[in-house]
């Protein structure tokens, strides 16, 4: 278990103080995915950096299990620190050291035999799926090979926790799906626990257990993966999970007087997202039988996160007027959160 | 032989003082080097760990160090050479000839060996050096496995620099007695106006001086990946 208390960092820049992180508490809990997600400059870097104390915190503790790191000799905490894997966005992998090189590297001069060494960089190579490039240097591997090659260094010593920091920020979408694919087996096989900083919602949505969102130093919301996505509170959560699931496309529609948007009287916009972790019904065509309205899907996003689905739908709802209304009440009592975008001369009367 | 007495006739009159000449500058090369790679590395790491972006950042001493370094660079050679004279003689037991010699042109290199160091370890990326602190590595470790390591190619680049204008040190100490090559070519060669004496001197430092680069090229070429 990873605890952060309090953690205050302010550097000492040309224009005076800068504070950075202004008080973050945060628990991660053991074997589970956490992301932390904000705009560059939002302090999830440093934040992330304070867990192994490469960036000393000017106030506040991090706690390993019950070890608290903050108040560690240096040579303690350099021998606590093989309990925490690190992984960057510009791999910072080794030039002049080839690849089993560099995946040896945390363990030279630890005590272990090259035997040892060798039978657990071997082992770390399989897994990565780079045995035949152990002895390729670096400068002759892909993005995504370097990032995977520093994975298996990272977990050299064995760590419980592996934080990654920014690791996929610098490669393709192809590549970013198998480096996350290769972090969720080493989360559920290897049981580490992992805590991810990255400014893609994409991201966290393919991985993350928890998530906390960071702004101007703070994590402003955190929760479950699911419900941040169903139900986002702070406005720049929305923003994010609307970064993903474009679901607010119809704004730019409506901004723009396009013409799928246009209503006869008599007609609504409706815009309905999955709130609960409900199985996908049959929702539109319940709907149109059950309370004979048209509905005209404009657009839909539906993924599905931790086995449920996340998203919604916007449509151009057309009926009698009490009917719809009837077929919102319903919508809303089944869990679906239901969002008038326009309405010509249907809700104004019964539903406002 | 005889080709060689036609074309240089007074070098060849004067084989073995020229013989002597270089053993003497080889000598100075290999004592001054020595001592120059030595602490020229002890200070450059110093300068690059207490510098602010170094894993040790302390003000003071870098600004120290950095300050007398500028200060010895400035300072001409022949200044030196004099002034360095009494400790010359507290160190080494005299303040002529060869011996005397080393002192002053180790302290005229060191500060600008430093600097190649300097600028080498520099361009070690701060993110390996992070990576190396994430996994737990002790500053001497950093030192020698990423600092040093990982910059061997811009070491070998700098050290050749620093020892190829050691030789232009050298000739200038054989200048005021410390022998060599360069005291060769000025009392023969300028003194005497045997202009054969000095093209043939010249020569044989261009062939030195291109072995050094080849060596440095070598190792350079070899530790880039």
């Amino acid at each position: 278990m990873i605890r952060l208390e309090g953690i205050k960092k302010t550097f000492e820049t040309k224009d005076g103080p800068l504070e950075v992180l202004k008080g973050v508490d945060l628990t991660i809990r053991d074997g589970e995915i956490y992301g932390i997600i904000g705009f560059s400059g939002a302090g999830k870097s440093t934040l992330i950096r304070t867990v192994n104390l490469l960036e000393r915190p000017t106030e506040g503790k991090v706690f390993l299990d019950d070890i608290c790191l903050t108040d560690l000799s240096p040579k303690v905490l350099r021998k606590e620190r093989r309990r925490i894997g690190m992984i960057f966005q510009q791999f910072q992998l080794f030039p002049s050291r080839t690849v089993f090189e560099n995946v040896a590297f945390p363990l030279r001069y630890t005590g272990r035999t090259k035997a040892e060494i060798t039978d657990k960089v071997e082992k770390l190579l399989e897994l990565v799926d780079l045995s035949d490039k152990k002895g390729a240097y670096p400068s002759e591997l892909s993005g995504g090979q370097k990032q995977r090659v520093a994975i298996a260094r990272a977990l050299t010593t064995d760590p419980e926790v592996l934080l990654s920091d920014e690791a996929t920020s610098a490669l393709d979408p192809q590549t970013t799906k198998s480096v996350l694919k290769l972090l969720k087996r080493i989360n559920t096989e290897l049981g580490v626990t992992i805590i991810l900083v990255t400014h893609e919602m994409d991201v966290i949505k393919e991985i993350c257990d928890r998530v906390g969102v960071m702004e101007k130093g703070e994590i402003v919301e955190e929760g479950d993966v699911f419900s941040i996505f169903s139900n986002p509170q702070a406005d720049i959560t929305k923003n994010f999970v609307e970064s993903t699931m474009n679901l607010s496309v119809i704004n730019d529609l409506i901004a723009a007087e396009s013409p799928l948007v246009e209503l006869s009287p008599g007609e609504c916009i409706l815009r309905l997202r999955y709130l609960e972790k409900t199985t996908s019904e049959p929702l539109v065509s319940d709907l149109s039988r059950k309370y004979g309205i048209v509905i005209n899907i404009l657009f839909a996003n539906v993924e599905i996160i931790r086995d449920h689905p996340v998203g919604g739908l916007v449509a151009l709802v057309g009926g009698p007027a009490e009917q719809i209304g009837r077929a919102i009440q319903h919508l809303k009592s089944i869990g679906v959160g239901v969002e008038v975008i326009r309405d010509n001369e249907v809700l104004s009367a019964n539903c406002a | 032989m005889k080709f060689f007495q036609q074309i240089a006739p007074n070098v060849a009159a004067k084989a073995d003082v020229f013989g002597k000449a270089i053993v003497e500058t080889l000598l100075m090369a290999a004592w001054a080097g020595v001592f120059v790679i030595l602490f020229g590395l002890i200070l450059g790491i110093i300068l690059v760990i207490t510098g602010d972006k170094g894993i040790r950042p302390n003000k003071v001493i870098y600004q120290v160090l950095d300050k007398i370094i500028n200060l010895f660079r400035s300072i001409p050679f022949v200044i030196l050479l004099a002034g360095l004279m009494p400790l010359s003689r507290l160190i080494m037991g005299t303040a002529i000839g060869l011996k005397g010699a080393i002192v002053p042109l180790v302290i005229g290199a060191i500060p600008f060996y430093s600097r190649q160091v300097e600028s080498a370890l520099s361009q070690v990326d701060r993110g390996q050096v992070e990576a190396a602190e994430a996994f737990g590595v002790s500053a001497p470790g950093i030192i020698f496995r990423v600092y040093l390591k990982e910059s061997i190619a811009p070491l070998a680049r700098g050290t050749t620099i620093a020892i190829i204008s050691l030789f232009g040190l050298i000739a200038m100490a054989g200048a005021v007695g410390a022998g060599g090559l360069g005291d060769f070519a000025i009392r023969y060669g300028h003194d005497r106006n045997q202009t054969d004496a000095t093209l043939v001197t010249v020569l044989v430092l261009v062939i030195m001086v291109s072995i050094i680069q080849i060596i440095g090229n070598t190792v350079a070429k070899k530790n880039t990946h």
